[in-house]
């Protein structure tokens, strides 16, 4: 069972208490009605799906009940890190450099 | 007592006997043997019957990975188990064993006819042997098969034991608690860590039990062993037996599964019999050591025919030897020290065959001072003997030629073919594995968890090597823990070292193709089975496993998945790793369901959730039925009434007077805050923004992709407040949707969203004299149609208590719902009860309720919906705001997808007579004799009688429906075709006649 840091209560919890909340980083669009069927299709069902790091959602469902973002190692399952919700991509290489 | 006991071997307890039944015979054993162990002494071997071929076997091992000797055992009714393996099975006063697989008899078994049709039980059969001529599969191939296999028989009662659950957070987790294992915990424990030491077995030492006679730090192995294990106590060292680790999980989180009570003579009232331990440690050493390998040869799989090392544990742990006269087959040094202990206890060994050319000096001088006939550089080509070994046919091997074969007498075979290191656990953590071409071999290669390997389990052999190897993977641990450590070599005389080679099958000189070379006993794979099978196109050792079933079985391949892939490799023509080893899986070990339920079982599987109301349900014979995790009344049957009765009974009160309905169970969100008008807009299809402060407005909510999600009344009761209800199953997955939006996507719009479903009790009200049950209990707010109009909501006092009182309509009545704080639920219904009493209230359930949104064509999310279902398909684009710039799901209204013909959509069906009720899920066909497989245009998902109607009536998704009415289509089912109309779905008062009251 994975450990996963909450970024909002700064606590690192059991995955019991965290669901999963698919893809980051995509922002739904402003104005949908001014977008093509291909890039509304896009926005909808396209995803990365990567083997190495993967950007996605969390929410510390039976705790702050927060929505967050979380770096994590689709082949290790590792996280590498969490941040709040509506923060940069955070830059890994970096971090990990300062580290 | 039993006549191959040895005296002065072993450590069961000769003071305190021990009696069982095997198959109805009464035995008698020692406290500390297993089943295998106490029947061995007796001289049994014969303990059950193979899974395919029914072939008379015995124990291999004497360990948790026997794969032969699995039987049934019972405590009485509902403690009977299957495949319990009789060599780990702890023996206990008045326990009950019976041999598997066996009919009439074990001894006398008719299924063994399967062992001489065996050329059609190849690898694959399932897939060629039993395909013609096709009818035969259903109603002869198929019942034979199953009858005949399958491994023990499944208990059939309820099982009336307990099973508990703990968590458990350790410095140091060490798996295995041998020696490796026990140098590990102590070297850790010393430099100050908090230690954790588990085992499988009842008690620590592992391979030490079997081997008294090495010296350790100048002490015999057995009391090191008592001193180390008194040391552990004194540091607080967690020592736990009966206990297998059968999982690691992500980031040191290890499952034990701890027997608690098998091995007791009487259980301790309401003592749970297994624990599930959820272990998270900051490090883990597994010292698992390592499994010995079968060799493989034709009829290695005789009862009497035994790996080399459990022959050896047998006879030092337990004081039994496996027989008279015993020959030993081996490519590892290992089983001479195995031969010489049961020499030295009086066993006559026939001889010692070395499959390699040149044995070490010192065991060749050893054997030849025992008087053992060592013959180095030879093979073993067969055995005979029906219930046990007779003999074993042995065969000079030179340039690859098998020469002089002879037949040497014997009671007991004991082979060895190395030893596997048992990197299970360290494989689910996903850690790589290596294939070590010096001990042809796979060891640990890269970590991904805090965990270090110890011992046997990364390839060494010898007690200075593993005691020595344990004591710095234990000192790596505590440094790692932040203590300080010194690692120190372990001293050892008389130590046992040795090494091997890996074989495949072993050379023959008779015909390969009829050879029964057991590669998995427990599942009947033979050397010959893994050819075929790569003859028949399996490269990938993925696809020979599942084609043979080589490693499925419960044992899972833990003797068997070498010696397949040394044979797969050799067929393939590729190295071993080229080929690659199969996946390991959690448990290590066959786990009870039991363990992983612990509490969670009968009323604590699930909670069941229950309104207010219920305890009043009950007590007045309501029927339930269970709706997401509530539990709702479903009707209220009179004495007499059967469910059908119940509901027309209940419908025709309710149009006729009034009917009464709990609908606490309704999803309830308070949206608050300064845009929370803004935030509806965006969330739901409908425009919120003239919706008067006291008006209630249907509201439907749509996922991004367009489909319908949720529905429900939402009423505002400020500028700023919305009362939203859901579905009562949607009520957690509206709220988590908004809380997405607002939290992700609009944190600018300043709202709460509050869960209020359970502090809310609901009762609906519905029927012509609604108003005159109600009226007299409302204080504060003017009940005339012309003040509290269809579609309104209000706050005020109903019986004395504060409500929302909404009046609104899910079954086309005069219908009020009355919301107050849940605690006051059930007087509230008590005094609309007894105010309804001269209308005759009748108290309907959620089938009542069904049946009469049907007649009014109301949907049900979930029912009359699936997940591909759009306003436009469900008749509710009315319910879609026109002029909205956005909201969640329009832009996906106009996907060409969703804009295309022949989309499902919802109508009404009557059948001719309205006699007929369709089933529900039914599929829909226009033309009842067109050739199979038919084009099926939808299906029907709501189906009813309707007393208003006096008539069956339906509703269906159909393909392009709403251009259909009027057509006749038909809904195959068991009883024959049935034509049915397409109607529109306004069943009942279609203009609405009746709200206006």
């Amino acid at each position: 069972m994975l450990l996963i840091h909450c970024p909002y209560c700064d606590e690192t919890l059991p995955e019991l208490e965290f669901a999963y909340a698919g893809e980051a980083h995509i922002e739904r669009p402003k104005d949908p009605s001014a977008l093509s069927d291909e890039e509304w299709r896009d926005f909808l069902f396209i995803r990365t799906n990567p083997k190495g790091t993967h950007y996605e959602r969390w929410r510390h469902v039976h705790g702050c009940a927060r929505y967050f973002n979380a770096a994590r190692d689709t082949v290790s399952d590792k996280f590498l890190t969490t941040y709040r919700a509506g923060e940069a991509r955070p830059d890994l290489d970096r971090k990990e450099a300062a580290e | 007592m039993s006549t191959y006991r040895v005296s002065g071997k072993g450590r069961v307890n000769r003071g305190e006997t021990v009696r069982f039944t095997f198959d109805g015979t009464s035995y008698e054993g020692y406290r500390g043997d297993t089943i295998a162990s106490a029947l061995l002494a007796h001289g049994v071997h014969l303990m059950g019957r193979s899974f395919k071929y029914h072939r008379p076997r015995g124990p291999v091992a004497a360990g948790t990975e026997e794969p032969n000797a699995l039987v049934g055992t019972s405590r009485g009714k509902g403690r009977f188990e299957p495949n319990t393996r009789a060599t780990a099975q702890e023996l206990r006063r008045g326990l009950t064993v019976e041999s598997q697989n066996k009919w009439p008899n074990l001894k006398f078994d008719v299924g063994g006819i399967n062992d001489r049709m065996y050329m059609l039980f190849s690898a694959g059969f399932y897939y060629k042997t039993f395909m013609w001529p096709r009818s035969f599969w259903d109603r002869v191939y198929e019942p034979i098969i199953r009858a005949a296999a399958g491994l023990g028989r499944p208990p059939e009662d309820l099982d009336p034991d307990r099973y508990a659950s703990r968590y458990l957070h350790t410095d140091l987790l060490v798996v295995g608690a041998g020696p490796a294992g026990i140098a590990a915990a102590l070297a850790a424990a010393r430099a100050g860590a908090e230690v954790t030491l588990m085992d499988e077995h009842a008690e620590m030492g592992g391979s030490l039990l079997s081997d008294p006679d090495v010296t350790i730090e100048g002490a015999p192995a057995w009391e090191w062993l008592a001193t180390q294990l008194a040391e552990l106590d004194r540091l607080g060292v967690r020592r736990m037996t009966r206990t297998t680790a059968i999982g690691y999980y992500h980031q040191n989180m290890v499952g034990l599964c701890e027997k608690l009570t098998d091995h007791l003579d009487d259980v301790p009232a309401d003592a749970p019999r297994e624990r599930m331990w959820r272990v998270r440690a900051n490090r883990v050493v597994l010292a698992q050591g390592a499994l010995e390998k079968p060799l493989v040869f034709d009829g290695n799989d005789r009862p009497g025919v035994m790996l080399a090392g459990a022959a050896q544990t047998y006879l030092n742990r337990y004081g039994v030897k496996v027989g008279d006269r015993a020959v030993i087959v081996t490519s590892h040094d290992s089983a001479y020290y195995a031969a010489f202990d049961l020499a030295d206890a009086g066993t006559r060994i026939a001889a010692i065959v070395d499959t390699r050319d040149t044995p070490r000096d010192d065991l060749a001088q050893e054997a030849k001072r025992r008087g053992i006939d060592l013959l180095a550089g030879h093979t073993v080509t067969g055995t005979s003997g029906r219930l046990r070994v007779k003999s074993v046919r042995v065969a000079r091997v030179s340039g690859g030629k098998v020469t002089d074969g002879r037949a040497v007498a014997c009671d007991c075979l004991l082979m060895c073919g190395g030893w596997t290191p048992s990197l299970h656990l360290f494989s689910h953590t996903k850690g790589t594995l290596k294939f070590d071409d010096a001990l042809q071999a796979f060891l640990p290669d890269y970590s991904a968890e805090d965990c270090h390997i110890a011992g046997a389990g990364r390839g060494l052999w010898g007690y200075e090597a593993t005691l020595s190897d344990g004591n710095a993977a234990g000192v790596a641990a505590a440094v790692a823990l932040g203590h300080e450590a010194q690692e120190s070599r372990i001293e050892v005389q008389g130590d046992r070292p040795g090494t091997g080679v890996t074989h495949k099958e072993l050379p023959t000189d008779g015909q390969p193709g009829r050879a029964r070379a057991f590669v998995d006993f427990q599942n009947d794979v033979t050397a010959k089975d893994i050819r075929l099978a790569v003859r028949e196109g399996m490269r990938s050792i993925e696809h020979v496993k599942r084609y043979t079933t080589n490693g499925m079985a419960t044992d899972q391949g833990k003797m068997s998945n070498i010696n397949g892939l040394m044979i797969a490799s050799d067929a393939v023509g590729k190295a071993p790793p080229q080929v690659g080893l199969t996946t390991f899986r959690p448990p290590y070990t066959p786990t009870t369901f039991g363990t992983f339920a612990g509490y969670h079982r009968g009323g604590h599987f699930e909670v069941t959730r229950k309104t207010p109301i219920d305890a009043w349900a009950e007590s007045h014979g309501a029927a339930f039925e269970p709706v997401s995790l509530w539990r709702r009344a479903w009707y209220f049957p009179k004495a007499g009434e059967d469910m059908d009765a119940a509901v027309a009974r209940e419908c025709a009160a309710t149009r006729n007077s009034v009917g009464i309905f709990d609908a606490s169970t309704l999803g309830k969100i308070e949206v608050q805050g300064p845009d929370a008008v803004e935030f509806m807009n965006r969330m739901y299809t409908n425009p919120w923004t003239k919706l008067g402060i006291g008006r209630a407005r249907y509201g439907l909510l749509l996922g991004e992709d367009g489909f319908i999600r949720d529905d429900g009344v939402i009423g505002r009761l400020a500028q700023d407040l919305f009362h939203v209800t859901t579905t009562t199953g949607g009520a957690a997955r509206v709220l988590t949707m908004m809380e997405d939006y607002l939290q992700t996507e609009w944190p600018d719009l300043d709202v709460w969203l509050t869960s209020t479903t359970e502090q809310w009790a609901t009762i609906a009200l519905n029927g012509p004299n609604a108003r005159r049950v109600l009226e007299p209990l409302v204080e504060g707010q003017d009940m005339s149609a012309e003040a509290f109009p269809h579609m309104s909501v209000a706050e005020c006092r109903v019986a004395g208590f504060p409500a929302r009182l909404f009046r609104i309509s899910f079954t086309g009545e005069l219908g009020f719902e009355i919301n107050v704080p849940a605690r006051h639920g059930l007087a509230l219904w008590e005094a609309l009860m007894k105010s309804g009493a001269q209308y005759d209230i009748c108290p309907y359930g959620t089938e009542t309720m069904h049946v009469l949104r049907a007649e009014k064509g109301f949907i049900i999310v979930g029912q009359d919906t699936d997940g591909t279902v759009t306003p436009g398909d469900a008749n509710l684009s009315w319910a879609v705001g026109k002029k909205k710039p956005d909201f969640v799901g329009m832009r996906s209204l106009a996907r060409p997808d969703l804009v295309a013909p022949g989309r499902k959509q919802l109508v009404g069906l009557m059948t001719g007579d309205g006699k007929v009720k369709l089933e529900e899920g039914a599929q829909i066909v226009a033309d009842p004799n067109q050739p199979k497989p038919m084009k099926m245009l939808g299906h029907v998902t709501s189906s009813y009688y309707s007393a208003a109607l006096g008539r069956h009536f339906a509703m269906a998704l159909i393909e392009g429906g709403h251009e259909m009415e009027g057509r006749e289509v038909y809904v195959p089912m068991p009883d024959g075709n049935h034509a049915a109309k397409i109607t529109t779905t306004a069943f009942y008062d279609p203009e609405g006649e009746r709200l206006k009251v």
